[in-house]
């Protein structure tokens, strides 16, 4: 059964089509990936039983010709998206036992679409972190170990969702990006992850981080199932005040499109940034494939994206120190009694947050403290407009920009854990785009020589999702990257 | 000026600015589709997005937006077709997101004003600072269980208006009135329904003091008060409060106050040191609120009459003096009840009985305008009786009386009971002769003292059981005895 983790969500399902395995036994093979992968640590909650009853549903809309777009497919889900009855965790302490009466917009337009839970997976908590080490249940691994046999981190906060992917448990899943939470560690992992044009996915439905800048999107093993999806999670939603009404396009067909022609931009200012050898040298190689390919490069310049780090490091912990004061105790959360409600809402916060968390609490309330607010908060917000303004100017020029997606290969586990800092400084080159709500990708190149994952990021204009794709897929045939980790995990 | 305090220092003024909160008259919350009815049983009309759920999110109720604007444009204010969301953060057992949605530096409607009444010749004008929209809170409850507290959320995210006056007020009267007119104005409008027993309308005072003249003194502000006699108690007794403090040479501390009904006393709530940094910031789950101008001169295009042009019109209309026509425009109800029952009768007769008879009647018996005793119809049918004289003033009161157990039609009354007025001057004229006849003594008293007149008025109408005409009466009485 080893060719069910090969194979990506268009082959699977035109072999469901031509009835070459059943959908029953396509997920019994996930399962028990899922069951054999468990010292990944990716899932905080598995759901054999929801997947295999929807199984047969699904193999009876085969019979019936009555398939939908993913019918069948097996998916993981980031723990920060509500479930309906299933245990929605943020992996944090504080939501431990949380089940949501209600299913997010994005995971349901999948369910929709005849996709199947697999199971939750797991996240740096409250997806704030860049290595998945900060979950309140466990960290993750990277299914690629590094050349001297050591374990790496996945990245994160999407760990979990690219651990997952990149181990073939599940055939995509979902993750939620705000400042690289999806790009970052897709590159770590060698998958594909796609952010989408802020306001593309509904964020109804998903627990909340950083509201002006989150993102819901995919993490697949190809560019053309990262479009599949995209085809699916990407909706106009009522409920959601900043989801856009702009027409969803047909992704898949995008990445058919040739980019002949396209003008492709690099920012000169990536240079300055201590970059690995060899993802420069990736940086070159891509170049040529994309020259071949008929597009034309054109150096750009964004002078202010090296305050975006700075930047983001102000609104994201202010939005989420907010955003979190909800988990007080009184309802739905974890709970420590106390003798007074002053001293139950300290204790509860105290145990129910873990150290990161209450790291970006403390620094978004200082930001937004009275005397305060103007020098940071405010300040912060005028970068972002002219950090917003850099990629409007470049955009008028290119198509589209063309970089690293991290600064280096996934790093040991354990290596950057004590010094947050050092942490933050793997978003360099993610999170200018979230600041500008653009859509961006990772598409991974090849291996350095720590036999690591390199990924390259695209990012596009705003709603232009599909040229993005087109380049990824043009880079995705010249690389001819192999997903395909030494599967240690598996004891047999 | 005749607003100053006396004290044992001399006269000191009294500086008040009022915080008006004002519940939105909308069948579904600001930012959810819960019902905002009164009285439900608790937690339920509690919807994901009022309880804080995690990934919940806020979609703006448009008809919140048009009540607010409607608001504004009632009290001459500008309103501004951009404006932002801010939150508002602070931990409270019954906020469940723990910040309330609100609007801070740029607000849906910006500077106003209204008039008040001080007496029937003066009047006020009170700036209105701004009025924003923003989420009520729910409710907690400390006497359901013996250890626990328990919350109800029926009300998070309720809409209210807050209404932001200048410190343009100078006594707990114009306090009292300015609560008044701006409750009067929104019911006139249908913005809110003002009842202040069900928490519709509820009022932050800021009040301090100073030597006529002086800067601003340091001021307190009282929370939540809930009814137009407590403000004007909370008002008085803060205001003495203070003078006491400064003419005893100690500090007024900046801080939060709770009126206490109970005792008629504002005691301290939170000091200035313990006030929360509330950390307002736009709320990043909403667009800035904004609309076309078209949509506001619809809205101003279907304003109703408000109380000053009213009163205005009534003047002008039906020639009524200030004092009634500031009586009869208070309430919409009592506007158009007075102009119903006022409809093809004698204006100035309508309301003199309306604002009499009708009002002392109704205070007297526990009744509003909203559930009357006595129909309009048949009211209006005691002015007409009243007016073609065929009943006096004095028997009206009487039939009156009869309307009130069964709004029975007075014209019935009056022929059932035989009190048609006596109108004919034969029949009285016999009946003053009699009297003339029968009384010589006094025939010839009246002569050299003519204000023995009314014994024989007195006479006429005894025989008549009060029915017969006065001015009839009067006259012939002249015409015989001069």
């Amino acid at each position: 059964m080893k060719e069910f983790s090969t194979l990506s969500i268009k082959e699977t399902i035109s072999s469901l089509k031509n009835k070459d395995f059943s959908v029953s036994e396509l997920i019994d093979f996930h399962i028990s990936s899922m069951e054999n992968g468990r010292e990944l640590n990716a899932f905080i909650t598995e759901t054999s039983d929801i997947a295999r009853k929807k199984a047969i549903v699904c193999d009876q809309n085969y019979s019936k010709g009555e398939d939908k777009p993913l019918e069948g497919i097996p998916i993981g889900i980031k723990d920060m998206f509500c479930t309906k009855g299933v245990k929605t965790t943020a992996s944090s302490k504080m939501l431990e036992n949380f089940i949501p009466p209600y299913e997010s917009t994005v995971t349901q337009n999948l369910w929709d679409d005849g996709a199947i839970l697999l199971g939750k997976l797991n996240n740096d908590e409250f997806a704030m972190g860049s290595s998945n080490e900060t979950s309140f249940f466990g960290e993750v691994k990277n299914p690629w170990k590094n050349s001297m046999d050591n374990f790496t981190v996945p990245g994160g906060s999407s760990g979990g969702s690219a651990t997952s992917v990149a181990a073939g448990i599940g055939l995509a899943s979902l993750g939620t990006d705000t400042g690289g939470s999806i790009r970052q560690p897709a590159s770590f992992t060698g998958t594909v992850g796609l952010k989408p044009t802020y306001g593309r996915c509904s964020r109804w439905g998903i627990i909340a981080f950083a509201s002006s800048l989150d993102q819901a999107g995919p993490i697949t093993k190809t560019v053309r199932d990262c479009a599949l999806l995209l085809n699916s999670i990407c909706s106009y939603d009522p409920k959601d005040s900043t989801s856009s009404q702009k027409k969803i396009p047909d992704f898949e067909k995008a990445t058919d499109e040739s980019i002949k022609g396209m003008k492709i931009g690099i920012p000169k200012e990536y240079e300055a940034d201590g970059i690995s050898e060899d993802i420069i040298e990736y940086i070159e190689k891509g170049k040529e494939w994309l020259v071949e390919s008929g597009a034309e490069i054109i150096e750009i310049s964004l002078p202010h994206i090296k305050y975006a780090l700075p930047c983001y490091y102000i609104i994201a912990p202010a939005e989420a120190s907010s955003n979190l004061a909800r988990y007080d105790g009184v309802k739905f959360t974890h709970r420590v009694d106390a003798e007074n409600i002053i001293d139950m809402y300290e204790e509860t916060r105290s145990q129910g947050f873990g150290d990161e968390v209450k790291r970006r609490i403390m620094i978004g309330t200082y930001v937004l403290s009275s005397g305060y607010y103007d020098a940071y908060y405010l300040k912060a917000q005028k970068v972002r407009a002219m950090i917003s303004q850099d990629f409007k100017e470049a955009f008028s020029k290119v198509d589209a920009i063309y970089g690293p997606s991290t600064p280096s290969t996934a790093f040991e586990l354990g290596d950057k854990k004590k010094d947050p800092l050092e942490m933050y400084l793997n978003d360099v080159f993610t999170v200018p785009v979230n600041l500008a709500g653009l859509p961006a990708m990772s598409v991974p190149v090849g291996l350095d020589k720590k036999n690591l994952p390199i990924g390259m990021q695209l990012i596009g204009n705003s709603f232009n999702e599909e040229s993005i794709l087109s380049i990824a897929s043009c880079i995705e045939k010249s690389a001819k990257f192999d997903l395909n980790p030494n599967r240690w995990w598996i004891n047999e | 000026m005749n607003n100053l305090v006396k004290g044992e220092t001399g006269d000191w003024e009294i500086v008040i600015g009022i915080e008006v909160h004002a519940q939105i008259v909308s069948n579904s919350k600001l930012f959810s589709s819960a019902s905002t009815k009164f009285g439900g049983e608790h937690n339920t009309q509690v919807s994901f997005v009022d309880a804080g759920m995690p990934g919940m999110l806020p979609v703006i109720n448009w008809v919140c937006v048009e009540q607010a604007i409607r608001t504004g444009l009632g009290l001459n204010a500008k309103i501004n077709n951009y404006s932002i969301f801010d939150r508002k953060n602070y931990f409270y057992p019954d906020l469940p997101q723990g910040y309330q949605i609100s609007q801070y530096k740029q607000p849906i409607v910006g500077e106003g004003s209204v008039t008040i009444d001080i007496d029937d010749k003066k009047s006020k004008t009170i700036r209105i600072e701004r009025l924003h929209l923003e989420q009520d809170a729910g409710k907690s409850l400390h006497d359901q269980h013996p250890e626990f507290s328990f919350v109800d959320l029926n009300r998070s995210g309720v809409a209210l208006m807050e209404i932001v006056s200048m410190p343009d007020i100078s006594s707990a009267d114009e306090a009292q009135s300015y609560i008044k007119k701006i409750r009067s104005i929104m019911r006139y409008l249908g913005t809110c329904d003002g009842n202040m027993e069900e928490g519709s309308l509820r009022a932050d005072i800021n009040v301090s003091v100073r030597k006529p003249g002086d800067e601003l003194g340091t001021r307190c502000e009282i929370k939540n008060v809930n009814s137009i006699k407590f403000i004007g108690q909370a008002i008085d007794y803060e205001a003495r409060r203070q003078i006491e403090l400064i003419e005893d040479s100690k500090e007024i501390d900046q801080e939060t106050r709770l009126f206490d009904p109970k005792k008629g006393e504002t005691r301290s709530m939170r000091s200035k040191e313990e006030a929360h940094d509330y950390r307002y910031f736009p709320d990043p789950d909403l667009l800035p609120l904004s609309f076309s101008e078209n949509i506001i001169e619809d809205i101003k295009s279907e304003l109703p009459e408000l109380p000053d042009d009213k009163k205005e019109r009534f003047q002008k209309e039906y020639s009524l003096s200030t004092y009634d026509s500031n009586i009869l425009v208070s309430e919409i109800e009592i506007a158009d009840f007075f102009e119903a029952v006022a409809k093809g009768r004698d204006p100035k007769i309508a309301a003199n009985w309306i604002t009499g008879e009708y009002f002392a009647a109704m205070n007297k018996l526990g009744f509003s305008i909203t559930n009357s005793p006595i129909s309009i119809d048949n009211l209006s049918k005691l002015i007409k009786l009243i007016e073609e004289n065929i009943i006096s003033t004095r028997i009206a009161k009487d039939v009156f009386e009869i309307m009130l157990e069964n709004n029975e039609n007075p014209e019935e009354i009056i022929e059932r009971e035989g009190l048609k007025q006596v109108s004919d001057s034969g029949e009285l004229e016999k009946i003053i002769d009699n009297i003339i006849v029968e009384n010589p003594d006094q025939v010839e008293a009246v002569k050299l003292k003519p204000k023995l007149m009314g014994w024989f008025v007195g006479q006429v109408m005894k025989e008549t059981n009060g029915k017969a005409n006065p001015k009839l009466v009067n006259d012939l009485l002249n015409d015989k005895l001069n």
